[in-house]
């Protein structure tokens, strides 16, 4: 019953990724990719981490989805956007993507095949997450929490030159 | 007194007019110009008096110069009879034609170039004269050398004077490498170079006849023979009459190149212990002496006939050395700077005073326009053809006599002397009655004035009594006194430029016997051309070595080595241009090629892993 | 609660398949906003694969890489969404393959 419950929800991460990414709407697509994302929550919340269900949800689909939205609309793409991406999606530049993309998968599940190992099943409780973060990771925090930095100041530089361009203008 | 001052005023001088950088008011460019020569003379003078009342030999050490383990060389000045009659050329000869410089070169832009250059020739010339050893001779050597280049490329907007200067430079070079070669083969053989302690070395330590001071002397007379062109180095001295005349009396006739004969009389001790350098000596005296007399005869232009006498006179000077008769060397060194000098300032008045021209068949008939010109002339042309009673007689007279007493060669080499002798004679009457009589072919412009005239008139009276002088040169050579003298020989020298003038005279003038109708034949047009060519020396020179070197030059100029590099550069230029198709500008491109990259890796590593 | 018995073995082939997703995603849509869905589609696929990791061992490892790999793409997309407006302000345009100003 459970072991279902883990390949539907496989099943519906893989469809929703792929509607995702072949949708020429990005509204759509984002909310393919929200889908997807909720997906792969249930996965690891089945596979005993619940804390990093939680935070999948909390920041991958809310936070950063949002500042997606966030763009899209101020881009404010329309239905011209919408027709141009039908035009650049058309077969012929599937193919070598497609076939890259199709070798390399082949490739992992090659590399995979002689690894028939289980989950532990073990749940992994966010008290013994916190422990591990802040004891040996300690370092690791420091240095996530300086790239952050770096994102957040290369945000708001990218963002600030916008806004004086647009005022010299 | 100070003998240090004589090299010393000139030097200063040269300083000062360099400095001035041609600021200066031209009178006070030529009183300092000439006057700081005229001053040595005057101290030259009165140096020579001081030696000739007590024949002491004046060491003066100025500084050690540098030291260097046993090597020490020093700033200092010997100054004995030989230095003295040196000394009293240079300054006398040199004051002389530095007073006529003032108006020869009056009208020329660059009058504070030429003093400053010409001074500081004549004080180098002095430290050649003055060293007391080897080394500080050397550098009088280079500085002349230096100064003979800088004033024979003095018009150096003219492209052919600084090619003259250049082949000037060269050709002494190659001597004075041979020079410095033989320099320190003395210094790592006898550990001095100081003259005098050297010459009690190489005779305490060195046989007559070993094959050290063999090899020693002749690499000096390599420089002796480049500086004074002599065979097989004197093919610079023609070309180098590009210079302005003056200069061709003071450095190409009267000093500088006589500075090969001063070097052997200096050293002729070491050069006694070598008697097959000696007896070369003597060989490349007659052998240079008839080469460039018959090549006067061909000339026409007058300052190179009168190169081809300088030659031919230095090549008197060398049969001297090499007959062991120094002291007639050193004599004929002083007559001939003395009419030489007189001959090119005469002939640098009829230049002067003839829109430069160089040509004597456009002169002729000057004999009533530039009266004093001809007389000086006449008085220069008759001491360099040895004419009985003239300076040059007596000199050439003694070397000539030396040459025969010489054992074995000795009348071989008194022939060839005497035949270039006759040569002499033709030649030099030659151009006196093609310049000076017949009928005129340009008129002069204007007449030498007391500058250009008293210089010449002083110098007329030391070509005639030149010959009386007595040389205080008795403490410096051994005595070869005349045993017999002998009489036929005597009076066949004394015969033989008459007999030369006679010939010159039904030649050129009485136009008894007609050179024209021989010059006509095939024969005599090939004689001329070989003659006019300097017999096809410097053709020999650029083929064998001019031209190879060029060619090599031209080869390099481009750069063999550099198009290996060049194809390195071209190579990955190449591959730059290639390269950069890949470098799209497109993000998609990129992930592309990382995924193929990725896909390839992946598949290594799988085929590794099974 | 407890966990999960599967074989490990489907969870990375689900990362794989997740991870080439993202991967064609990115060599194939020429929108930037696209390419950036497209990379965190592979992010989430790599640390799907940690934290599938962690759970065979028991261990907290996985999650704690799976939160520093959320910093990354957060930090990124916050980056990543600004270059976006500019381009769409430089260029007029999402299309990357016209945004080649580094052509050689």
């Amino acid at each position: 019953m459970m072991e279902s419950l883990f390949y539907i929800a496989a099943l519906v991460a893989v469809m929703s990724t792929v509607a995702a990414l072949t949708r020429a709407n990005a509204i759509h697509a984002l909310i393919y990719l929200i889908v997807s994302l909720l997906a792969v929550a249930v996965l690891f919340f089945l596979m005993g981490a619940p804390f990093a269900a939680a935070l999948e949800i909390v920041i991958y689909a809310g936070a950063i989805m949002v500042l997606f939205v966030f763009v899209i609309m101020m881009l404010n793409l329309g239905e011209s956007g919408v027709a141009r991406e039908q035009e650049w999606l058309t077969p012929r530049n599937w193919v070598v993507p497609g076939v890259m993309a199709a070798l390399l998968l082949l490739e992992l599940i090659l590399a995979l095949r002689h690894a028939p190992a289980l989950t532990s099943g073990i749940s992994v409780d966010p008290k013994a997450v916190g422990l591990t973060l802040f004891g040996p990771y300690i370092l690791a925090v420091e240095i996530s929490s300086m790239l952050l930095l770096a994102g957040l100041v290369g945000a708001y530089h990218l963002g600030r030159r916008f806004i004086v361009r647009r005022e010299k203008r | 007194m100070a003998i240090w001052l004589i090299p010393f005023l000139p030097l200063l001088s040269a300083t000062l007019l360099m400095v001035s950088t041609g600021r200066m008011p031209r009178s006070l460019t030529a009183v300092l110009g000439a006057g700081s020569v005229g001053l040595a003379a005057l101290l030259v003078a009165l140096l020579a008096q001081g030696f000739l009342a007590d024949g002491q030999v004046r060491e003066v050490t100025l500084w050690t110069w540098m030291a260097v383990d046993n090597f020490t060389p020093r700033v200092a000045f010997y100054v004995d009879g030989l230095t003295i009659v040196m000394m009293s050329v240079i300054t006398g000869v040199g004051f002389l034609i530095h007073l006529y410089s003032i108006e020869f070169m009056w009208d020329d832009e660059s009058l504070c170039r030429y003093f400053a250059y010409m001074n500081l020739f004549v004080a180098a010339m002095l430290l050649l004269v003055m060293a007391d050893n080897l080394l500080l001779l050397y550098l009088g050597w280079e500085g002349v050398g230096v100064c003979s280049y800088l004033l024979v490329g003095f018009w150096y907007r003219d492209a052919d004077n600084g090619k003259a200067a250049r082949k000037a430079f060269v050709v002494t070079r190659v001597g004075d490498t041979a020079m410095a070669l033989g320099l320190f083969l003395l210094f790592t053989e006898l550990g001095t170079l100081d003259i005098q302690p050297l010459m009690v070395a190489a005779n305490a330590n060195w046989q007559v006849g070993d094959t050290l001071p063999i090899v020693a002397t002749a690499l000096l007379l390599g420089g002796a023979v480049g500086k004074s062109a002599q065979l097989p180095l004197h093919t610079w001295l023609p070309d180098a009459m590009a210079g302005p005349t003056p200069v061709s009396a003071l450095i190409h006739a009267a000093t500088m190149v006589t500075a090969g004969v001063y070097l052997i009389a200096r050293n002729y001790q070491l050069f006694l212990l070598a008697p097959p350098t000696m007896q070369a000596v003597a060989w490349i005296g007659v052998a240079t002496l008839l080469l460039a007399a018959f090549t006067a005869l061909a000339q026409h232009d007058i300052k190179r006939i009168l190169a081809y006498s300088t030659i031919s006179q230095i090549g008197y000077m060398f049969l001297a050395l090499g007959v062991g008769a120094f002291a007639s060397g050193i004599f004929h060194l002083m007559t001939h700077a003395f009419f030489k000098a007189l001959l090119f300032l005469a002939a640098g008045a009829v230049i002067h005073c003839l829109h430069h021209e160089h040509n004597i068949f456009r002169m002729g008939g000057l004999r009533t326009r530039l009266p004093v010109v001809f007389w000086s002339f006449l008085i220069g042309s008759a001491a360099l053809a040895a004419l009985p009673f003239t300076s040059g007689f007596y000199s050439k007279d003694a070397i000539l006599l030396s040459a025969w007493e010489q054992p074995d060669i000795g009348p071989w080499l008194w022939a060839g002397g005497l035949l270039g002798a006759l040569l002499t004679s033709i030649y030099s009457f030659r151009l006196v009655f093609i310049v000076f009589f017949g009928e005129a072919q340009t008129e002069p412009d204007r007449q030498p004035g007391w500058r250009m005239a008293g210089p010449l008139l002083l110098l007329c009276l030391l070509s005639l009594i030149g010959g009386w002088f007595a040389l205080p040169l008795s403490g410096v050579f051994p005595e070869n006194g005349h045993a017999q003298v002998n009489h036929s020989v005597e009076i066949i020298s004394i015969a033989t430029p008459l007999l030369g003038l006679l010939l010159a005279y039904l030649l050129f003038l009485g136009r008894q016997l007609s050179i024209d109708k021989l010059l006509a034949s095939p024969t005599g047009q090939a004689l001329k051309s070989f003659c006019l060519s300097g017999w096809r020396i410097d053709n020999l020179y650029n083929a064998l070595w001019v031209r190879p070197y060029t060619n090599l030059a031209h080869w390099w100029r481009n750069e063999p080595i550099d198009q290996l590099y060049n194809a390195v550069v071209a190579a990955s230029q190449w591959s730059h241009r290639t390269l950069l198709g890949l470098q799209t500008g497109e993000l998609r491109w990129y992930a592309t090629s990382m995924v193929f990259g990725l896909v390839l890796l992946l598949a290594i590593m799988l085929r590794n892993a099974t | 609660m407890g966990g999960l018995q599967i074989p490990m073995t489907h969870v990375l082939l689900l990362a794989a398949t997740l991870f080439s997703c993202g991967l064609l995603g990115l060599m194939l849509r020429r929108n930037i906003i696209f390419m950036l869905m497209s990379l965190e589609v592979m992010l989430n696929a790599a640390a799907l694969a940690f934290v599938a990791a962690g759970a065979k061992w028991g261990q907290a490892d996985g999650q704690v890489i799976f939160l520093l790999i959320l910093t990354v793409a957060a930090a990124e997309v916050a980056v990543g969404l600004g270059l976006v407006l500019q381009i769409q302000r430089r260029f007029k345009t999402l299309d990357m393959d016209q945004a080649n100003r580094l052509r050689g």
